[in-house]
C-alpha cells in the first residue's frame, strides 16, 4: 500500500506529509524548524520539554508527539507561541544553575542555542539557585545535575539503545530529579563513553572527560550559526 | 542641553566587562563626543553629580556595599542596564550560592589546601562590607530595564546597545551579538 500524502498547512504554508508523521518530523521534513530539547530523531518522543509547542487548529499540542491531520492548520513560528517558547526556556534556565562561561558545552549546548534563537538576553523569572549533585566518579564520563534540564534523552538512550538501563528519574513534580540505576555512583553502573547516552545530553549535564575546551568557545556548532539552520536548509 | 551622561559601575564582577568596553578601539573617541561619563571606575569619579541617562552595571550583589551601590545607580539612572553574566546571574561568585556562607568563609581562610592562619581568624569588622547569604543578580534587587549577556558581552554589543539607547532606537542585536559565555 502506497503511503498516503496528507497536505497541511504551517504559518499558512502549504505543507505535504505522510500519514502516521508527527508535525515535526512533517516540518523538519519541509524545512521548517520546530524548536525542541527533548525530541532526539532515534528516541521515541514524549513531548516533555513542550518547547516544541504549536497550536494545532487553535489548541496548543506538542509538535513532537501530535501525529498529523489531513487539512491540519498549525501556527509555529507566531509572537504568541514565541514568547511562550520563551517563557518555557526562560524557566529552564532559573530552575538549574545554567552557568554558561565556565560550561564545556557552551556553544555546543542546545538549550542556551535555542535561547539564542529565541533573542532572549535575560530569564525574566528569579533564579532558584538549586542544590544539585555533580558525580565524577566514572573515568570517562562526569555528570553535573546542576545542568540538567530533565529531557529524559538519556534515560530513554540508555535503556532504549544501549540496552542498559543506567539512567531513571526519581521523585516527582520540583522534586524530580536524574538519577543513575546503582548504589550509589555512575561509576557503580555500566555505562560506557561509547554509549549513545554519553552523547544525546542536549546540555552540559552528560559530558566526556577530557575533550573540555579542545574546539574553543567562538568556533563551536552555534556559534555562528543559530540552531535549526541545517533544517531549514532543506528548503528549496 | 548637555551630553547625555553615563554611569558605570562594578559590583561583584571581575572588571571584564569595563574591560570589554574599552575593547571598542577607537569608537571610544565617537562616545565621548556623544556622552559624559558621570560616576565610573573608567573616569574615577567616585560620586553621582547629577542625572545620567544610562547606568552600565557589571556584577551582582555579593555584599551589603553592592547593594548600597546598586541601589544608589537605580536612583540616579534612567536607564539600568545588567551588563555581563554577573549582573545577570551571579555568574562565578554565585558558585557559593549552592552552599552556606559559613562553609565557603571556612574553606577561604579555615581549612583550605593552602591556608597558613595559625589563629584561625575569619575576617569581621565594621569596615568590611558585610557578605550576603547569596549572590543575588542585580535584577533580584533593583528593577533592571536592559540586559546584554556575555562574559563579557563583546566590545561589538556593548557598542551596538549603547548606539541604539543613545539615538533611541528598540535595542535589537543581531544573532551573532546574544552569547552568554
Amino acid at each position: 500500500m502506497s503511503e498516503k500524502t496528507l497536505t497541511i498547512k504551517i504559518d499558512g504554508a502549504e505543507v505535504k506529509a505522510k500519514a502516521g508523521q508527527t508535525i515535526l518530523e512533517a516540518a523538519e521534513e519541509a524545512g521548517i524548524y520546530i524548536p525542541r530539547l527533548c525530541y532526539l530523531k532515534e528516541l521515541s518522543p514524549h513531548g516533555s520539554c513542550r518547547v516544541c509547542l504549536v497550536k494545532v487548529g487553535g489548541k496548543f499540542q506538542t509538535a513532537c508527539t501530535e501525529p498529523v491531520v489531513d487539512g491540519a492548520e498549525i501556527e509555529n513560528n507566531t509572537d504568541e507561541i514565541k514568547q511562550i517558547r520563551r517563557d518555557i526556556v526562560d524557566m529552564l534556565f532559573v530552575e538549574g544553575n545554567h552557568f554558561c562561561m565556565f560550561c564545556e558545552k557552551s556553544g555546543n549546548c542546545e538549550l542556551q542555542a535555542v535561547a539564542y534563537r529565541l533573542g532572549i538576553l535575560a530569564p525574566k523569572y528569579p533564579y532558584l539557585f538549586p542544590d544539585a549533585e555533580i558525580d565524577g566518579s566514572h573515568p570517562d564520563i562526569f555528570i553535573d545535575k546542576n545542568r540538567c534540564i530533565l529531557c529524559g534523552r538519556c534515560v530513554q538512550a540508555s535503556k532504549d539503545l544501549d540496552g542498559k538501563g543506567v539512567f531513571e528519574f526519581v521523585g516527582r513534580g520540583p522534586e524530580k530529579k536524574l538519577a543513575v540505576n546503582a548504589e550509589a555512583k555512575l561509576s557503580d553502573t555500566n555505562m560506557d563513553v561509547v554509549d549513545k547516552a554519553t552523547d544525546i545530553c542536549p546540555v552540559g549535564a552528560i559530558i566526556k572527560k577530557r575533550i573540555g575546551f579542545a574546539t574553543p568557545v567562538g568556533q563551536r556548532t552555534y556559534d555562528e550559526k543559530p540552531i535549526g539552520s541545517d533544517i531549514e536548509q532543506k528548503k528549496s | 542641553m548637555g551630553k547625555p551622561k553615563i554611569a558605570t559601575a562594578s559590583l561583584a564582577g571581575c572588571f571584564g566587562c569595563h574591560m570589554s568596553l574599552l575593547d571598542i578601539d577607537d569608537r571610544i573617541l565617537k562616545l565621548v563626543e556623544l556622552v559624559d561619563f558621570d560616576k565610573s571606575p573608567i573616569d574615577d569619579i567616585k560620586k553621582f553629580s547629577g542625572r545620567c541617562l544610562v547606568g552600565l552595571i557589571e556584577g551582582g550583589c555579593a555584599n551589603e556595599e553592592n547593594v548600597h551601590n546598586l541601589k544608589e545607580f537605580r536612583k540616579h539612572c534612567d536607564i539600568l542596564i545588567s551588563v555581563g553574566d554577573c549582573a545577570i546571574n551571579g555568574g562565578l561568585p554565585a558558585m557559593r550560592n549552592v552552599m552556606p556562607l559559613k562553609e565557603c568563609l571556612d574553606e577561604a581562610y579555615l581549612n583550605g589546601p593552602t591556608v597558613y592562619n595559625p589563629e584561625g581568624i575569619v575576617p569581621s569588622d565594621k569596615e568590611l562590607p558585610l557578605l550576603l547569604d547569596k549572590v543575588y543578580p542585580c535584577h533580584h534587587v533593583v528593577k533592571i530595564d536592559y540586559y546584554l549577556p556575555g562574559c563579557p558581552p563583546s566590545a561589538d554589543t556593548l557598542w551596538e546597545a549603547l548606539v541604539a539607547l543613545l539615538n533611541n532606537k528598540p535595542l535589537e542585536l543581531p544573532y551573532e551579538l546574544i552569547k552568554y559565555d
